[in-house]
């Protein structure tokens, strides 16, 4: 085995004898010869006999499969990486920062409905809102940890953390002054609602879609092609196909046996290139289509369902106090109708990505059909306000039974079954995707050093001849 | 809030041309008068057709308070309201010390609450016989035009756009506008002390164009880092709570009700502007008009003991000091 080389070694020696004749030609121009120069020329003078040629053909052909198999081991281990990223690191960031968006929402919405209830919150609704902060303010710590400070995310998680306890203080003195029957705990809730609405929650959403970005940046690394371990990979399987040619043309023997076993590794590597990576390629595609797509659309659904529960929970908090710009309708009973538009529309938008999928559809169905319901009796409810029976309208939205508060209940609930689904879908398409590229790595190296040192007997097989 | 500056203009024009009769209406103009869709509780209301009301209306409009003269006989209005059993009323419940829900026991109180308890059992013998129903202000005129409730008992201010629209009693309180601020603050009042002091005013606001016009300096304006004009005017003690502003200004009648929510606030100076308080329905009910008049006498009488006092002592007089009686009564 060792042979080869030593020989390759010795051999240029005879050779070079009849090369001195190019080089007086090439001598005048530079005083100092390069390396290069010279190289080139060691390789002229070798070319001219049948060793010299299979010498430096065997070299290239190794050279070729060598790089082919390290070309593919380093972008599969990139795009590797990339779908590890999307399982396991910007995926969950991501669904972070949807969960830390969703639960300044619900807290503000919580806040509103315990406020309502009167001088003494439901302890199941102070519980709800107690735990929202506490997981808004967990998953920020996280995200911190996470995300570059100086980035955009950086910046949204700094201010949400410095907004978020003045969100709480403004809370804790509604709560102070309804307690004490005083109407200006209501303007407190409703500034608290403000500040939530105008500066915490468009923060979290531009956190939520930056972390979203950030995933399909990594989706879209993990996707693209390995084109240029293809093209390699078709050039060494060229200049193999080429060496066999030339050496059946020459000697007539069908098979050299090293270079068919450089041909079969390559090939080998090519195809689980190709193969895998297409596999990998549509597994993370239908995790991003009909997972996190899904997600998106859903998370947005579920922001829009909360942000008009709280308003209409305000509108029964402000009792008429706030109107629109040109006087003539409630502002909560507006943002109330464009936030409940919004998310019938996504609803219809989930139905669509959801279609085929029935443990997916379903819960996007009874959604869509409690949103509707809920519509019905808000209408409802806010004739009854007007026609002056206050109480009646907030049994109607506060109320255990028949009341919109139970619709939006479903709603909530039902939207929650639907993103576990979709996010079980993602999770298990994710994996599929990222598994696919498992050992192509290190299998696509161990094969082109195999195929390399298969040409490089095959090779010195022939070279043995001229001996 | 285009409409208002050329409004003033106009109101500027005709005022002139009846120099001698508008000499007030003139020089309070913008602040009492053509504040068409002003009110207590600091939201504008009405449109466009409200304010050109005000351009036409200010000649011939000179004493928008005086109103029919009192009697407790019957009519077709209150007949019905005695068939139906209950009187309808359209009331705040937003307002502390006026029209209010008292989230303890769950039912309204205020000032105003008392007044329409005495027109209930002056009409139908029982106080408590009355439908309350809890009206934005926005909707107050709708609901008397289209009969949604017999009257409005809402911090209503009396001015000569509405007497247009909605039929008016006589004047059951006098209001003005009036500097709220912290005890121990340096502002005395609507003058040279609010110099460079930020202050709150609800959106649209009589507080704001009297600010526009005269502000002694005062940072009164929205800036992009800072907001000063808010929806309402509770909104702006919740701002002089957490230190985004040092001085409120609004209706006294509502300054109260604010003061009495924060022992550390105070009215300071005196109010810089009249305005009257009414009990509004719907044109033609003449009757009832008469009626509540009748029973706005009634509610005014024996001085100190009257009934009127009682109810100032209530929910008005620890925050709302000085006010000796109710407003004289003007019919025409």
């Amino acid at each position: 085995m060792a042979h080869p080389p030593t020989t390759s070694a010795e051999a240029p020696a005879p050779v070079q004898t009849s090369a001195p004749a190019p080089a007086p030609v090439l001598a005048p121009a530079p005083a100092r010869r390069s390396a290069w120069s010279e190289g080139t020329d060691r390789l002229r003078a070798a070319a001219t006999t049948e060793p010299g040629r299979l010498r430096i053909i065997g070299a290239v052909i190794a050279v070729l499969v060598v790089a082919f198999g390290a070309v593919a081991a380093f972008e599969i281990s990139d795009r590797s990486a990339a779908a590890d990223d999307v399982v396991s690191r910007s995926q969950p960031l991501s669904a972070d920062a949807a969960n830390i968006y969703r639960s300044l929402a619900d807290a503000d919405t919580a806040a509103a409905s315990g406020f309502l209830a009167g001088a003494i919150e439901p302890a199941d609704v102070q519980a709800r809102y107690d735990k929202d902060i506490a997981t808004a303010s967990r998953l920020l710590v996280k995200a911190a940890a996470n995300t570059d400070s100086s980035s955009d995310s950086g910046q949204q998680i700094a201010q949400l953390n410095e907004w978020l306890p003045r969100y709480t203080g403004l809370i804790e003195r509604a709560r102070a002054n309804n307690r004490q029957g005083l109407p200006l705990g209501g303007a407190y809730l409703r500034y608290a609602n403000q500040q939530m609405t105008t500066q915490l929650l468009p923060a979290a959403e531009k956190l939520y879609d930056a972390e979203t970005g950030r995933l399909y940046e990594d989706y879209d690394s993990a996707e693209i092609w390995p084109y240029f371990g293809i093209a390699v990979g078709v050039i060494a399987l060229g200049g193999l196909f080429y060496a066999q040619r030339r050496s059946y043309l020459r000697t007539n023997r069908v098979f050299n046996h090293g270079l068919v076993a450089a041909t079969v590794a390559s090939a080998v590597v090519l195809l689980w290139l190709g193969v895998g990576h297409a596999v990998a390629r549509s597994d993370l595609a239908t995790s991003r289509t009909h997972g996190q797509e899904s997600l998106k659309v859903l998370n947005d659904a579920r922001i829009n369902s909360l942000k008009a529960r709280a308003n209409e929970n305000l509108t029964l908090v402000a009792r008429g106090a706030v109107l629109t710009k040109d006087g003539t309708q409630d502002q909560y009973e507006a943002d109330y109708g464009g936030e409940m538009k919004s998310l019938l529309a996504g609803l219809t938008q989930a139905k669509g990505l959801a279609k085929g999928d029935k443990a997916g559809l379903d819960p996007v169905n009874l959604a869509a059909t409690s949103a509707d319901i809920w519509q019905g009796r808000h209408t409802k409810a806010r004739r009854t306000d007007d026609n002056g029976d206050y109480d009646g309208a907030l049994t109607a939205v506060i109320g255990a039974k028949n009341s919109t508060g139970e619709c939006f209940d479903q709603v909530d609930a039902a939207i929650q079954k639907a993103i576990d689904h979709e996010q079980k879908q993602f999770t298990t398409a994710a994996q599929d995707g990222r598994d696919a590229l498992t050992g192509l790595p290190i299998g696509a190296a161990v094969l082109a050093v195999l195929g390399a040192a298969g040409a490089a007997v095959g090779i010195s097989r022939r070279l043995s001849e001229y001996r | 809030m285009a409409k208002k500056p050329r409004l003033r203009g106009w109101g500027g024009v005709t005022g002139m041309a009846a120099a001698c009769v508008l000499t007030a209406a003139v020089t309070l103009g913008p602040i009492a008068y053509s504040s068409g869709g002003e009110d207590g509780d600091g939201a504008r209301i009405g449109g466009q057709g409200v304010g050109q009301g005000v351009t036409v209306q200010a000649a011939d409009c000179t004493d928008p308070e005086a109103s029919l003269t009192p009697s407790s006989g019957d009519g077709p209005t209150i007949d019905k309201i005695k068939q139906a059993g209950k009187l309808v009323v359209g009331v705040d419940q937003n307002s502390y010390r006026w029209g209010y829900r008292n989230p303890a026991t769950r039912s309204l109180e205020g000032f105003d609450i008392d007044l329409v308890r005495a027109i209930a059992q002056n009409i139908l013998g029982d106080p408590d016989a009355v439908i309350y129903r809890a009206i934005p202000t926005n909707q107050r005129i709708e609901a008397i035009q289209k009969d949604k409730v017999d009257i409005v008992v809402r911090t209503m201010t009396i001015n000569c756009a509405r007497i247009k629209q909605v039929a008016f009693s006589t004047a059951y309180f006098q209001a003005g506008q009036q500097v709220l601020a912290p005890k121990g603050s340096p502002i005395t009042g609507y003058n040279d002390t609010l110099k460079g002091k930020k202050v709150c005013t609800a959106t649209g606001s009589t507080a704001y164009d009297a600010l526009k016009q005269k502000s002694f300096g005062a940072v009164f304006e929205d800036t992009a880092s800072a907001k000063r004009t808010v929806p309402n005017q509770l909104d702006c003690l919740v701002r002089l709570q957490i230190g985004e502003v040092d001085a409120v200004v609004t209706d006294n009648a509502l300054a109260a009700g604010q003061a009495a929510q924060d022992p550390a606030v105070e009215l300071k100076g005196d109010p810089f502007t009249t305005e009257y308080y009414g009990v509004a329905t719907k044109i033609g009910k003449d009757d009832l008009v008469r009626r509540i008049n009748q029973v706005l006498v009634d509610y005014r009488a024996d001085g100190k003991k009257s009934k009127w006092m009682q109810a100032y002592r209530t929910w008005l007089a620890s925050d709302l000091k000085g006010i000796s009686g109710p407003p004289v009564p003007k019919y025409r």
